[in-house]
């Protein structure tokens, strides 16, 4: 097995991992982390194109993955600032239950 | 035995790795997680002196090890471990002292039903700080230094049910953060002015004689030399960590932790991280000391601000009645001392107090922790009393400490890491100021100590809790008796007639003799003069009438209340920075929520009426003519968004669903078809 299958493997099972939890739970933020467990997939993808598919130009995955976590961390403080507000509201966070936006 | 410069990692790798073992124990193994936190410490005790037995070999070179972290681009960030004296002496020194907390808590903690939790938390704070004393890169020193934080504020909020420690926790972390922004923005821009963050690389490195030419060569547009400028920033980020006016605030309130975590950032880990930097950047603070026309050297600030943290932290701590506070304020008070003798010139005299008072500090703070654990959780000084002929052990152990602080003549590590201070500051050319500022200091702090141990361990027992006190388990009194033998013996490393330490950190030939014990004779005299100055006037105040109840008022209160009040309040400075620094926040939120809620919201508010209005219009003038018509096409829309909403659950599961289901369908489909 090349190292560009074990990277896809592991990145596969991250992902179903990530999407597993994001489905089964019901607490707000394993969602939440669920989701960036899948982001995080997508990511262990693009270095590991990157640094062991065809030559690239120096550098060129780590920036996507670099914009790809700034990213990520700014989802996670707007997702964790809407839970509050769920919580706020609903004095629970179940996805469930957040279902309407009205109120 | 020596430990090479390459496995200098082990020294911190073995409490990080403690700290996962602690982390992944369920929470009744207990034993598991205290044992492997305490093997690892001893282990990387073992490892450190091994390395100091190697770098005292040498002492006057930087061993280092550095590797590339990853590549970017062209250039590769590179990493680094090294191994010098200052490393050396200082991971001995974290390692031996912690390893005594760490023995303590065994049996301080033993009613926590989180223990196993404690220790890893403690693993982590210990890896951290070793992590910060091996780096040879400013970059990987600054990933210890926040983990450094992290670790405090978990343990600062050990008991976060409690609101108090909670709010304690975040304020620790938020007022070292304000500080460490300086030192990030510092790290920044040596990168860019240099091009590298390795202390010392071949001649490449940012502390060596290349580097720091180029940088004090540039000088910005208000004359001050870019080195200066780094260096400021860089004792920020010190300021932050060490709890030097103006950010001492947080200092005093890390005591809502339990109280071995209170020894462990007072004396071994968090406040010396910031003595430990600008010791370690000191070629780089001290570079521009040459340039007659700057406006202002790096270390004349450092200087200033040690000499008024000294004696600010000293006045303050003679107000306050919580044991545990009275110890917190002489930290800042001796912070202030580390960072005078830096800024003067003398960073071996700053490492020599900071290792003394590691020993002295701990000692003291496990003593108020053996106290604390005997008289059920009463720290209030006032309600103790009576303590020693009750606590024998606890009281002999906590005297040496004060005495040791205190700064007794001769016998006592104390006098001698503070000596060397004074005379590092007596022979400072810019200013006497900060002698001035540390002689005023040596009073006020044989005072307070004098007073923390009439109050709590002579006279009557005012409170039930003291009354039913006895001593504590060979456990905790062991470290204590450890700890006082370090503080005594200490001081001897370092004494003006055999400065062994300071030769050995500094890398130069040791020269010993008698004489130099009476070349400031003069200074010698006053400093032990104003010791016992201090310790008259705390005990004719104190110990000479003893206090019989709780709430007998304090001598100092009854001569004058305005200057009590004003220290017991801190000298306000908690109000001070809620009245600024609290209100400008709060008033930056009330800005942009109503620019939010009036402008923009209004904006839309009005674009909203106006297509209400423009609706209302065309209604008037459709109603008539178009109605008709459109009536069956939008009873169909209608009908149909009907049947859609019903898709429009809200449910995000449902929506999560069907979106990983098209996922699937969608590559079994690419799989299946094979089309490419």
């Amino acid at each position: 097995m090349t190292p560009l299958h074990l990277c896809l493997l592991i990145s596969t099972g991250l992902f179903c991992i990530g999407l597993a939890g994001a489905l089964a739970r019901s607490n707000t933020i394993l969602v939440l982390l669920g989701i960036e467990l899948m982001l995080n997939a997508a990511n262990l993808n693009f270095i590991a194109f990157w640094r062991f598919g065809p030559p690239s130009p120096p550098a060129n995955g780590m920036i996507f993955v670099l914009f790809s976590i700034a990213v990520a961390a700014a989802e996670a403080a707007v997702g964790l600032a809407l839970i509050i507000a769920v919580y706020r509201h609903q004095n629970n966070i179940r996805l469930q239950d957040a279902t309407r936006l009205k109120g | 035995m020596t430990l090479p410069v390459q496995y200098l990692w082990l020294i911190p790798a073995l409490p990080l790795l403690a700290a996962g073992i602690g982390a992944l124990t369920p929470r009744n193994g207990r034993n598991l997680a205290a044992g492997s936190a305490i093997l690892a410490m001893a282990v990387a005790f073992v490892l450190s002196c091994f390395a100091l037995n190697g770098a005292l070999q040498a002492p006057a070179t930087h061993a280092v090890y550095n590797f590339a972290w990853f590549d970017l681009g062209h250039d590769a960030l590179r990493l680094g471990l090294l191994l010098d004296p200052l490393t050396a002496f200082m991971c001995v020194m974290v390692t031996f002292v912690g390893l005594l907390i760490f023995i303590f808590s065994l049996d301080y903690m033993k009613e926590d039903p989180n223990y196993s939790r404690f220790f890893c938390f403690m693993s982590l704070f210990a890896a951290a700080m070793l992590g910060l004393l091996v780096a040879n890169s400013l970059l990987l020193l600054f990933i210890c230094w926040e983990l450094v934080g992290l670790a405090s504020y978990l343990l600062i909020g050990f008991w976060f049910h409690k609101p108090s420690a909670a709010a304690a926790a975040k304020k620790a972390f938020i007022t070292t953060r304000i500080g460490d922004l300086g030192l990030l923005l510092g790290m920044l821009w040596l990168y860019d002015s240099s091009g590298s963050l390795l202390f010392y690389d071949g001649g490449h490195g940012v502390l060596e004689a290349a580097n720091l030419a180029s940088l004090t060569g540039q000088t910005l547009s208000c004359g001050l030399a870019v080195s200066t400028a780094i260096g400021l920033l860089i004792f920020c980020g010190a300021a932050g960590k060490s709890g030097q006016f103006p950010l001492h605030v947080w200092l005093p309130d890390a005591m809502e932790g339990p109280t071995p975590v209170s020894a462990l950032i007072h004396a071994a880990t968090m406040v010396a991280a910031g003595v430990f930097l600008v010791a370690r950047a000191y070629p780089l603070m001290s570079a521009d000391t040459l340039i007659a026309t700057a406006p202002v050297h790096a270390l004349t600030v450092v200087a200033f601000i040690g000499a008024l943290t000294a004696l600010l932290g000293a006045l303050i701590a003679c107000g306050q009645t919580d044991i545990k506070r009275v110890l917190a304020f002489s930290t800042v008070s001796q912070l202030g001392y580390m960072m005078l003798a830096l800024g003067v010139g003398s960073w071996t005299a700053a490492i020599f107090h900071l290792l003394t008072h590691a020993f002295f500090k701990a000692l003291l703070f496990l003593g108020a922790g053996s106290v604390i654990h005997a008289a059920h959780h009463e720290q209030d000084i006032r309600s103790l009393g009576g303590l020693r002929p009750r606590m024998k052990i606890t009281f002999a152990t906590f005297a040496i400490g004060m005495m040791a602080l205190s700064g007794v003549p001769f016998l006592f590590s104390g006098f001698w890491s503070k000596e060397a201070i004074l005379h590092a500051a007596h022979e400072w050319n810019v200013s006497p100021l900060p002698l001035y500022a540390g002689l005023t200091a040596v009073v006020l702090t044989a005072f307070y100590m004098t007073r923390l141990v009439a109050e709590t361990f002579f006279g009557q027992a005012r409170s039930p809790a003291a009354e039913h006190a006895h001593e504590n388990h060979a456990v905790m009194t062991g470290p204590l008796v450890l700890l006082a033998v370090g503080a005594v013996l200490l001081g001897f490393l370092g004494t003006p007639a055999c400065p062994w330490l300071q030769a050995r950190l500094s890398g130069t030939e040791l020269h010993s003799s008698m004489s130099q014990l009476f070349a400031s004779g003069g200074l010698l005299l006053l400093s032990i003069g104003l010791v016992g100055a201090g310790l008259v006037t705390g005990w004719w105040l104190y110990g000479r009438k003893l206090r019989q109840t709780a709430e007998h008022r304090d001598p100092l209160a009854v001569a004058s209340p305005a200057v009590m009040a004003a220290l017991a309040s801190r000298l306000g400075f908690d109000e001070l920075y809620a009245a600024t620094v609290g209100r400008l926040n709060s008033l930056t939120a009330a800005l942009a929520n109503g620019l939010d809620r009036w402008v923009i919201g209004g904006l839309v508010n009005f674009l909203g009426q106006f297509g209400v209005f423009s609706g209302t219009l065309s209604r008037e003038t459709a109603e008539s003519t178009l109605n008709h018509g459109f009536d069956q096409v939008s009873a169909s829309i209608r009908g149909s968004g009907q049947r859609y909403s019903r898709a429009q659950t809200g449910e995000a599961h449902g929506y999560l669903r069907v979106i990983a289901m098209a996922f699937i369908v969608l590559v079994l489909l690419l799989v299946l078809g094979g089309s490419r």
